[in-house]
């Protein structure tokens, strides 16, 4: 199957349904290895055992924010091109990364009060990602409140397209600004910062989360796919009912 | 595995995130069923899609 055929939203079903149980399995093994070796992961020389929240507040920053990156971009696809898998993949990503998000917010202020001493601090860092969020439910909020569809979706695209700029201002908040919040430790010029015996739990975890995004995003897409079969069926019944009743 | 002073933290941070992790799966896979058992029911009733229609 050419991946031109996969924007035909049948052909995207079946490729679905062939590829999310063995997307599904490499998740859950990914996710017992990152596990066993985050647990074994030696204590910090400052944070001591609180370092183990890295491990998931760190990838799930990330996929908070990949999440908002690729509705950008399906939500390109909905407005130049008008094409509907753009459009449900925009759709299915929204709740997903802002589950990261908030997973990120949370843990992040589990870590933050035995680190820092305070749960919350409105520094550029964390505001920024409560702004991504935010947005996150905005979107949510007008597809799924939005009387005709497709007006919604237009919305919904413009949003995530304006929303895009939110990105550079989470990753350059703490380079830009006074933070509490630290600077980057992985991906900096220099090298990573974080000790390999740390860094390759956090690597090998940021891997199994973003199997479980693409794993979840994909099933949240089918489901999309079969309510606007659903809505269809629906609108043509009634429509043959108002024939009949004529 | 000693978590130290701060293990009320990390189990929190552990829980939420399962907490969350396991709601978006029960989503997904409810929201599947739902969906199967109303296009279901219409195939049922004999209400086919169009495109289905005139490829038969």
């Amino acid at each position: 199957m050419a991946i031109i055929d996969l924007a035909n939203p049948s052909r995207f079903l079946t490729f679905v349904n062939r590829v999310l149980p063995w997307l599904a399995a490499a998740t859950l093994l990914l996710f017992v290895l990152g596990l066993y070796r985050a647990m074994g992961a030696p204590d910090d020389y400052q944070q001591g055992a609180t370092v183990k929240i890295m491990f998931l507040h760190v990838p799930a920053a990330w996929l908070g924010m990949m999440g908002w990156g690729l509705m950008s971009v399906a939500a390109l696809g909905t407005l130049v091109w008008r094409h509907p898998l753009a459009d449900v993949a925009g759709k299915a990503a929204a709740p997903i990364g802002a589950a990261f998000t908030f997973i990120c917010l949370v843990t992040g202020s589990l870590w933050g009060r035995p680190t820092w001493g305070t749960y919350w601090v409105w520094d550029a860092r964390l505001t920024s990602m409560l702004v991504l969020l935010l947005l996150y439910l905005g979107v949510m909020a007008l597809y799924w409140t939005a009387e005709d569809p497709g007006r919604g979706s237009r919305a919904a695209a413009v949003l995530s397209l304006v929303g895009a700029v939110n990105l550079p201002i989470i990753k350059f908040s703490v380079d830009w600004w006074n933070t509490l919040h630290q600077p980057a430790s992985i991906f900096r010029m220099g090298g990573s910062a974080i000790a390999p015996s740390i860094l390759w739990p956090l690597l090998i975890m940021a891997g199994a989360f973003t199997l479980l995004f693409f794993t979840l995003h994909l099933a949240a897409m089918r489901n999309e796919i079969l309510r606007r079969r659903v809505r269809s069926m629906r609108m043509m019944q009634a429509q043959e009912l108002a024939e009949a009743a004529e | 595995m000693n978590l130290g002073p701060h293990a009320d933290f990390i189990v929190a941070a552990y829980a939420v995130t399962v907490f969350v992790v396991a709601a978006l799966i029960a989503w997904v896979v409810l929201d599947y069923s739902a969906q199967r058992r109303i296009l279901g029911d219409f195939e049922e009733r004999g209400v086919t899609r169009r495109s289905r229609r005139s490829s038969q």
